[in-house]
């Protein structure tokens, strides 16, 4: 059995915007992947995540670019930090079912200029307390560091929006996982 | 699905890359037990694909061609055990000749091309193959240290069959002599490095048309189930 290595990472840099967002940031180019993981009429509880990516000095990161994997719906959604006044990610989505006997939750994955490596991450939901007690990946995290990957519910102009921040290094370093 | 091998993927902190002092996560990757959701990744059909997305001579002409050098890039996707992955997304962004980038953030002083945009997409074939019609990418500087400069370069990301998969590389082009003044080729470990170097090639050169540079892509495997699913 042959076995070759593996090509190596390379960050994203800073402008990946015209190849995989243009049309979020207006750019003459196709789109295939955008900040929609559902269209208006599927069916669940529409919601938004909205956060921020925040560098060691807690300033937010205008060049980041997050994707969302959710896979009870099986759908994946991205968006770049660079058009947004506050530099925040916005995602509307659906909230996800229960998958496989875990809590509710997204794979998130998170490149930027500076990063040679993507870093994965998951969101989880505040209001599924037991669902997240319960829940193996969770429960792996030392319990001091998991309110960072939950995502905070609130309401925001008659829509629920869930807050998930992510911080790259400092007290509250978001959990990555060497998945 | 095998790790990412932190032996030839660079360190998230790699301070003679400056960017990375504020931005490389400071604690331990924590382990996550293997199960479904990162196991699973998006699907992309053919009708995701136009004609000319991978096409970048084409794409982005408005009233002629683009100018530089036409070249080919092709290759095949495989997985660490060589299984061709199929069907695989593959989506590629690059400065045109003059090393300038149509993004808005970039304000170096080289002329834009109105008939180049510089993004391209495709998906690999049965075989794991792929091909790219372009313009071969110029050098350009950046604000890293003193008088840095960036090797010529195509930016690739690849999702592969799951998200555990995903990977977003550069493609380099052979001899430039950039490469060993560039923190960011230089932060991949040397073990691997020159994986990101891609071939000339006459096999791939048309005649009268444009030159032929071959780029396989590695994704990770599994030793579980090294002959895939």
């Amino acid at each position: 059995m042959i076995e070759l290595l593996q090509t190596p990472s390379q960050t994203v840099g800073p402008y990946f915007a015209y190849g995989l967002v243009p049309k979020q940031y207006g750019y003459n180019h196709t789109n295939i992947i955008t900040g929609s993981l559902v269209d208006e009429n599927s069916a669940g509880e529409h919601i938004q995540i909205i956060g921020q990516v925040l560098d060691g000095e807690g300033v937010a990161i205008p060049d980041a670019m997050i994707e969302l994997w959710q896979p009870d719906i099986k759908a994946i959604g991205r968006f770049g930090t660079g058009t947004d006044e506050q530099n925040r990610f916005i995602f509307n989505t659906i909230k996800p079912q229960s998958f496989e006997g875990q809590a509710p939750h997204i794979s998130v994955v998170v490149m930027m200029r500076g990063l040679l490596v993507h870093a994965f991450t998951r969101l989880y939901f505040s209001d599924e307390t037991e669902a997240n007690a319960q829940d193996e990946v969770l429960r792996s995290v030392p319990e001091e560091r998991r309110a960072t990957l939950i995502a905070q519910r609130g309401e925001l102009g008659g829509k629920t929006v869930y807050t998930f921040d992510i911080h790259m290094q400092g007290d509250n370093e978001t959990v990555f996982f060497d998945v | 699905m095998d790790k990412r091998d932190w032996l030839v993927h660079p360190s998230y902190l790699f301070p003679d890359y400056q960017s990375t002092i504020l931005r490389a996560p400071k604690r331990e990757l924590l382990p996550i037990k293997a199960n479904l959701s990162e196991r699973t990744g998006p699907v992309f059909g053919l009708d995701s694909i136009s004609p000319l997305d991978n096409d970048l001579t084409k794409n982005g002409c408005v009233n002629g061609e683009p100018l530089g050098e036409r070249i080919v890039v092709s290759g095949r996707v495989l997985d660490q055990f060589g299984q061709p992955i199929r069907h695989t997304l593959i989506e590629i962004w690059q400065a045109n000749a003059a090393g300038r980038y149509v993004h808005k953030v970039d304000q170096h002083a080289a002329p834009l091309d109105p008939n180049f945009v510089g993004g391209g997409r495709t998906l690999t074939d049965e075989e794991g193959r792929y091909k790219f019609y372009t313009i071969k990418p110029g050098a350009y500087p950046w604000g890293n240290h003193h008088n840095a400069w960036r090797p010529n370069h195509i930016h690739f990301s690849l999702f592969g069959p799951q998200i555990a998969t995903r990977l977003v590389t550069q493609m380099y082009f052979p001899g430039d002599p950039l490469l060993q003044y560039d923190p960011i080729y230089k932060g991949a470990p040397e073990k691997n490095r020159e994986a990101m170097i891609s071939k000339f090639t006459l096999d791939l050169t048309e005649p009268n048309f444009a030159l032929g540079y071959e780029f396989d892509i590695i994704l990770r495997g599994s030793h579980a189930n090294p002959f895939g699913i």
